[in-house]
């Protein structure tokens, strides 16, 4: 079913799943961060193999997240080939030196060991935190995930719009398809068959019921909520919260120190870049 | 008027929903226009309405969350620099919810000229000066490479508004009902 | 006497964009334990006086509040609806929106985290309400995965766990199918004595409503209050009809036997009531008509072999089932709810698409057409009406059809207002779509599709919401198309009056298969079927049982009178 692929949440009886929600979400936020700064080749490598290993404890199956790796892959790639055809000498630019492979020296298209190296980098960037972020959305259970970001500091009211925005998809998902097909029926022809304007004027024509339509909804979702007293207090508690226990304490103990390393390391390479061309 | 309890809360509702739609129109209705990571976005053209209607606080947030929902679930992780950048156009939008004071009826033609003017320079300030400034400088990508990505996102997007934002804000400006309008007709 | 706790005196309300009030002049007292149904025509202000009563007006709804209602005490104009909450909790009519919580037990617990319980006490109070509605093995489904009676059930878990003083229900039957309907009022009834609980219920099924007791009846008319008393004293004057409410369907049989109803004793509770030479006169009724033989239709249209299909592999909706429609017939498709009768007419328009099957219209295979194709011939008018509205005023909706097919404008002019009149719309023709009625946006839909002419009908809950005239108009206007332009149509419906009234064939669906296809009153009374497929047996059958009739024989001969009055009254 399609909701399955926004959270194909599971609970599999993992280390990973008994983690509260806000370890996870802290430890993924901070990750992320320090992996989106450094272009330590090292480092990054280092986590990558460390959320592989995570990722084989986690006992999610390789065939239900076979799509979205092939799609991230693909993507990753495309954005390679064009960072290539814009910037060939980019890598030469930040490292400094120029070991050619093939091509002429002053032609606009060669290739450099530097380039090869800094696009590794790159796609070492764009994958990195793949298999943080699947494990995340697959262990964690999306009830738990307002509570999480309430605990961590960010207002219960913006947390609140994230579990709304959860709840709804699946239903926004099925009143797009509802409605398209009754708008079809009304002789609406989106299919394949119909010129490229028909087409617009039809997309169009869905768009409106899905908006007014959940502009309504707004309207008495905000009702039901006002007539439970959402919004009465200064915070709120959440039924699904969940206590920090000793595991949690540990993990964000080894990211803590994780993201210590990477700060370190910016001092050690003077800079965000791991040289290696220079020795 | 309504009271200040009950904004607050459909404020946090049209945050939710609106992030679900926008998710929804991200995944499902988006064309490609050839460039990796731009496309023809019709959730930016839903957002024009959504900021019109329930002001900067909903706006922005329900695009930060559907776009970082987004990404998630399609690349794995979140392109930050992108999603905060959304973010704020959501708020630009937002703040054009006085200057059109939709929920009171018609929109005259020229406040409509007026907020495509604003839309496109919005999009211009996000796209082509944030958005890629914010990939040089932490993400470090060539900068011919996010230039090319930002214009011709700022591209797209205007023309995205200016079409779905400006029929949506038309049409939903219709659906107002004027005070003491409502009358049986025999 | 105790004080009232809720009272209104002569209280107006006019919403901001109307020109005319839209509660006028109530007076209304509701003391402590009573049970009140308010009744009236769509668009008679129920839904507004139920939004005086949680505090939405003034509110959240902004407009001018004139004369004095008072709330367990508390002035509405200067309470909270925060405040008002702690005493009166509101059930509302759509469940699908009520229904805020990621699973089921953070849905129950809602208001409690609102008021800022602790984990042990929500675990505590949730348990306890769980068990009290039966929910156990539903507390961490997600709302998708539920049916409408479950829905409505963890509706009533989230008020209910508040322990307000005064409940609120508005139309809390329209969806569900009757064993359920009746399910809940029995729960509501139990609810009301164990909870000492003041009860206010909405509702057009009044039927249903009454086969528990019931304190008062109020009935609204335009924005005023027209009857206000106890029901027995309102069904003996025959006021309902005259004030455009459904009768129950035992009254009627009374009426048509020639019962005078001022002799008749405990008139609002079947199982009691009697009156003089009662079954003499059933009897002798009964004898005096007889039964014309049913029109039979035999030119197949629809044709339906083996059709299988489920959402997901493991769990099949519907299997291996065939079916042959008519036609020129009118036949009534019932169920349980979730059985899927919504999904059937979804593979039959071509919205979803079968695992195996067959289907042929007029002789032409169905496969391979897209649902634009089939829509040509077959108009579906679906359950929830905002997901077909497309455009912004009554008018445009209606047209947007022809428009397409490119039909001259004084063509479009003309069918459309004839249209809209025939479905009491065209005095509001140049509304925006947004200000009308739940029940007023239904009929926009069946006008949209009505106006196509198209050979076969299939209406999903085309009564749900609406009240005796619109129903009766457009029941009638149904009846006409389908009997001079032989027009097949199919009505999903869980209302059993409109499927023995009006229809001539009951297809009965459960377990994925028809369950039963047969003339609805032999539907009705069969026992197992009935139990099965989660129907109710209508008052017309324990009467007849009461008085040693044959119950088939009995309804039949009561729905056939019914038709030729109604016919008489059309014609003249
Ligand atoms: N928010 C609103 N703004 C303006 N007018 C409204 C609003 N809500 C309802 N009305 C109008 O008030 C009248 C009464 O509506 P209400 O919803 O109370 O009817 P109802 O008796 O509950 O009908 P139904 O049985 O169809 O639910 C209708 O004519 C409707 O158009
Ligand atoms: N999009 C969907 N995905 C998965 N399951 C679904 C979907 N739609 C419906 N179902 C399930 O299929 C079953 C049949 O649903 P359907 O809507 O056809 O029931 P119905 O007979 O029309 O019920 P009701 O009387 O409540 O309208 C239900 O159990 C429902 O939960
Ligand atoms: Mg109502
Ligand atoms: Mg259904």
């Amino acid at each position: 079913m399609q909701h399955q692929l926004l959270i194909g949440y599971d609970d599999r009886h993992t280390f990973l799943n008994r983690l509260s929600g806000s370890t996870k979400l802290l430890c993924f936020v901070g990750l992320s961060i320090i992996g989106m700064m450094t272009y330590d080749t090292r480092y990054l490598l280092g986590i990558m193999v460390l959320s592989l290993i995570l990722f084989h404890f986690s006992r999610i199956k390789f065939r239900d997240v076979s799509f979205i790796l092939s799609v991230i892959l693909g993507f990753s790639v495309l954005n390679l080939v064009m960072v290539y055809v814009f910037a060939p000498h980019y890598g030469v630019t930040i490292y400094g030196t120029e070991h050619l492979l093939l091509g002429h020296h002053a032609a606009y298209f060669n290739l450099t060991t530097e380039q090869l190296f800094y696009e590794f980098n790159l796609l070492l960037k764009y994958t990195f935190m793949v298999p943080l972020a699947l494990i995340f959305l697959m262990t964690t259970n999306p009830s738990e995930f307002a509570a999480s970001l309430n605990k961590i500091g960010v207002s219960y009211r913006i947390s609140y719009s994230v579990a709304i925005a959860l709840r709804y998809i699946p239903d926004v998902q099925s009143d797009y398809r509802t409605i398209s097909l009754a708008q079809q029926a009304r002789g609406f022809e989106i299919s394949k068959k119909a010129k490229f304007m028909t087409r617009v004027r039809g997309g169009v024509q869905i768009l409106l019921p899905l908006i007014f339509s959940s502009l309504d909804r707004i309207e008495v979702i905000s009702q039901a909520m006002e007539l439970r007293r959402f919004g009465k207090g200064k915070r709120r508690t959440w039924y699904m919260a969940q206590r920090f226990k000793r595991n949690d304490y540990l993990a964000l103990l080894i990211v803590g120190l994780l993201i210590v390393l990477g700060i370190a390391l910016f001092r050690v390479n003077g800079g965000r870049f791991w040289n290696p061309f220079k020795a | 008027m309504q009271n200040k309890q009950s904004n607050s809360i459909r404020t946090v509702v049209a945050t939710g929903i609106g992030a679900a739609i926008i998710f929804v129109l991200m995944k499902f209705v988006a064309i490609p226009t050839g460039i990796p990571n731009t496309q023809f976005n019709v959730a930016i053209g839903f957002l024009a309405l959504l900021g019109a209607i329930f002001g900067p606080v909903a706006a922005g947030l329900a695009v930060f969350i559907g776009h970082a929902l987004n990404d998630f679930v399609t690349y794995g992780s979140p392109w930050w620099t992108w999603i905060i950048v959304d973010g704020l156009v959501g708020v630009a939008f937002g703040l054009a919810k006085n200057r059109l004071k939709i929920a009171d009826g018609a929109l005259k033609t020229s406040k409509l000229v007026w907020f495509n003017v604003y839309q496109v320079i919005v999009n211009f300030v996000a796209w082509v000066l944030l958005a890629p400034t914010g990939d040089i400088i932490i993400y470090h990508e060539p900068a011919s490479k996010v230039y090319l990505q930002g214009i011709t996102t700022w591209i797209v997007d205007s023309i995205s508004v200016a079409i779905i934002g400006t029929l949506l804000l038309a049409l939903y400006a219709r659906t107002r009902t004027q005070r003491g309008s409502l009358k049986k007709e025999k | 006497m105790t004080a009232p706790i809720i009272s209104f005196k002569d209280f107006s309300f006019q919403y901001n964009s109307q020109t005319e009030p839209t509660l006028r002049h109530i007076n209304l007292d509701i003391y402590p334990g009573e049970k009140v149904l308010i009744a009236g025509p769509s668009g008679s202000g129920k839904s507004t006086l139920g939004r005086c009563l949680n505090g939405l007006i003034p509110q959240s709804y902004p407009g001018t509040v004139s004369g004095q209602a008072t709330v367990a005490g508390q002035d509405i104009r200067h309470s909270s609806i925060f405040d008002l909450s702690l005493n009166v909790g509101t059930v509302l009519q759509d469940p699908d929106s009520q229904f805020v919580g990621l699973t089921v037990v953070e849905d129950m617990a809602f208001s409690l985290e609102n008021d800022q319980q602790s984990q042990d006490a929500m675990q505590t109070a949730t348990q306890q309400w769980a068990q009290t509605l039966d929910l156990q093995h539903l507390l961490t489904h997600r709302p998708q995965e539920l049916s409408g009676g479950q829905k409505q059930r963890v509706a009533m878990a989230g008020v209910l766990i508040d322990n307000s003083k005064v409940l609120l229900f508005d139309e809390p039957l329209a969806s569900l199918d009757p064993a359920s309907g009746k399910a809940s009022m029995a729960l509501i009834d139990r609810l009301t004595h164990s909870q000492e609980l003041t009860v206010v219920i909405i509702e057009h099924r009044i039927e249903d409503v009454l086969q528990q007791p019931i304190d008062r009846l109020v009935v609204m008319q335009d924005g005023e209050i027209v009857a206000n008393d106890r029901p027995e004293t309102i069904l003996r004057e025959s006021l309902m009809a005259q004030l455009g409410l459904r009768e129950p369907l035992y009254l009627s049989a009374l009426k048509l036997a020639g019962i005078p109803l001022r002799d008749c004793r405990h008139l609002d509770d079947l199982t009691h009531l009697s009156a003089p030479n009662l079954t003499p006169t059933l009897q002798h009724w009964t004898q005096g008509v007889t039964l014309n033989a049913p029109v039979a239709h035999t030119d197949p249209l629809l044709d339906i072999q083996g059709l299988s299909f489920g959402y997901t592999p493991d769990h099949p909706i519907l299997h291996d089932l065939s079916l042959t429609l008519h036609r020129g017939e009118m036949i009534s498709l019932v169920g349980q709810n979730g059985v899927g009768k919504s999904t059937l007419s979804n593979l039959i328009t071509g919205f979803l698409t079968p695992q195996a099957g067959q289907l042929t219209f007029a002789g032409r295979s169905l496969n391979q057409q897209s649902v634009k194709e089939r829509a040509d011939h077959i108009g579906y008018i679906l359950q929830d009406p905002n997901q077909m509205i497309s455009k912004t005023l009554i008018y445009d909706e209606v047209a947007a059809g022809l428009v397409l097919r490119g039909i001259d404008e004084d063509t479009i002019h003309d069918r459309v207002l004839a249209t809209l009149k025939v479905c009491g719309l065209y005095e509001f023709r140049h509304w925006p779509i947004s200000a009308l009625s739940f029940g007023q946006k239904k009929r926009v839909t069946i006008a949209a599709i009505l106006v196509l002419q198209p050979e076969m009908l299939i209406l999903d809950e085309p009564t749900a919401g609406q009240d005796l005239a619109h129903y009766t108009e457009m029941m009638t206007f149904l009846e006409k198309i389908n009997r001079d332009q032989q027009m097949t149509i199919m009505l999903i419906t869980h209302d059993m009056h409109l499927m023995l009234e009006y229809t001539d064939r009951t297809i009965v669906l459960g377990g994925g298969n028809v369950l039963m296809d047969a003339a609805p009153a032999d539907v009705l009374t069969n026992q197992a079927i009935i139990e099965r497929a989660s129907l109710a047996k209508t008052s017309l059958y324990t009467l007849a049982e009461q008085h040693q009739l044959d119950p088939t024989e009995f309804v039949a001969k009561f729905v056939q009178a019914e038709r030729e009055v109604r016919a008489c009254n059309t014609n003249s």
